[in-house]
């Protein structure tokens, strides 16, 4: 069994490494990430939200969902563990 | 689990009385530093997630340097689990309440019709809100895991 775990996780591995093929190279200015979003956050940021430190504008605003589900999976961790593992009754 | 419980009950880590001295006089001061990383955020590195970080590691500092019941006489179990759930009760409330009062989920310029401050500065005003709400959880949620894992989910000694 845990010979097929093995196999599953390299064979997943091989297809992700082979989808990364597709990806712009590092820090080229032509790619979609640099050439639409980026700029907008840069220049749009302080008159949107009042707020100069752009990463957290993003996180907090433009991409509050992530955040969001982020926050909501740290808690379902802690909650899985707690469930998992306490035994106290203080 | 318990080969470094042993381990640790033989050489006595943390039975000193230097390191329990300068942890109990730095660890207000770490959770000072927490408090102003998540308040900074909007001007400088930092927000809910680091400054949560920060402060549940001064609690897992405290009890490092004593054990698991000094902490929890200061930050109780259930004040513990309370506190997770409003830190994500906060975020979740925010975004909900923008969608009742008529804008879209998450959309904090909405809330401008509760508090009319202008809808810029409740975008500002809202990501603030929301890094208080991901503190508050993300400082319990690190704490209740340390807690657990050290002590092997039995909250009595620790490591």
């Amino acid at each position: 069994m845990k010979i097929f775990a093995l196999f599953a996780s390299l064979l997943t591995g091989a297809i992700l490494l082979y989808g990364v093929q597709d990806f712009a190279p590092w820090g080229d200015p032509a790619s979609p990430a640099n050439s639409h979003v980026s700029s907008y956050y840069i220049k749009q940021t302080v008159f949107e939200t009042h707020v100069p430190n752009i990463v957290t504008a993003v996180l907090g605003d433009y991409r509050g969902y992530d955040t969001m589900f982020e926050t909501v999976v740290i808690f379902c961790a802690g909650m899985a563990v707690i469930c998992v593992l306490r035994r106290s009754r203080h | 689990m318990n080969l470094i419980r042993k381990k640790a009950a033989k050489r006595k880590f943390g039975d000193n009385q230097i390191i329990r001295v300068s942890v109990r006089i730095m660890a207000p001061f770490i959770q000072l530093f927490g408090l102003y990383v998540i308040a900074h955020g909007h001007y400088s590195p930092g927000g809910g997630f680091q400054g949560g970080v920060v402060l549940g590691a001064s609690f897992i500092l405290l009890s490092l340097a004593f054990d698991l019941e000094k902490t929890l006489k200061s930050f109780s179990e259930s004040m513990n689990a309370v506190m997770a759930n409003i830190g994500v009760l906060i975020y979740t409330g925010t975004a909900i309440l923008c969608a009742l009062v008529g804008g879209l989920f998450l959309d904090y310029a909405a809330l401008n019709s509760i508090l009319p401050i202008g809808p810029i500065e409740w975008r500002s005003l809202g990501i603030f809100i929301v890094e208080i709400g991901v503190g508050f959880a993300v400082m319990s949620i690190m704490l209740s895991l340390y807690w657990d894992l050290s002590s092997g989910g039995d909250m009595d000694k620790g490591l």
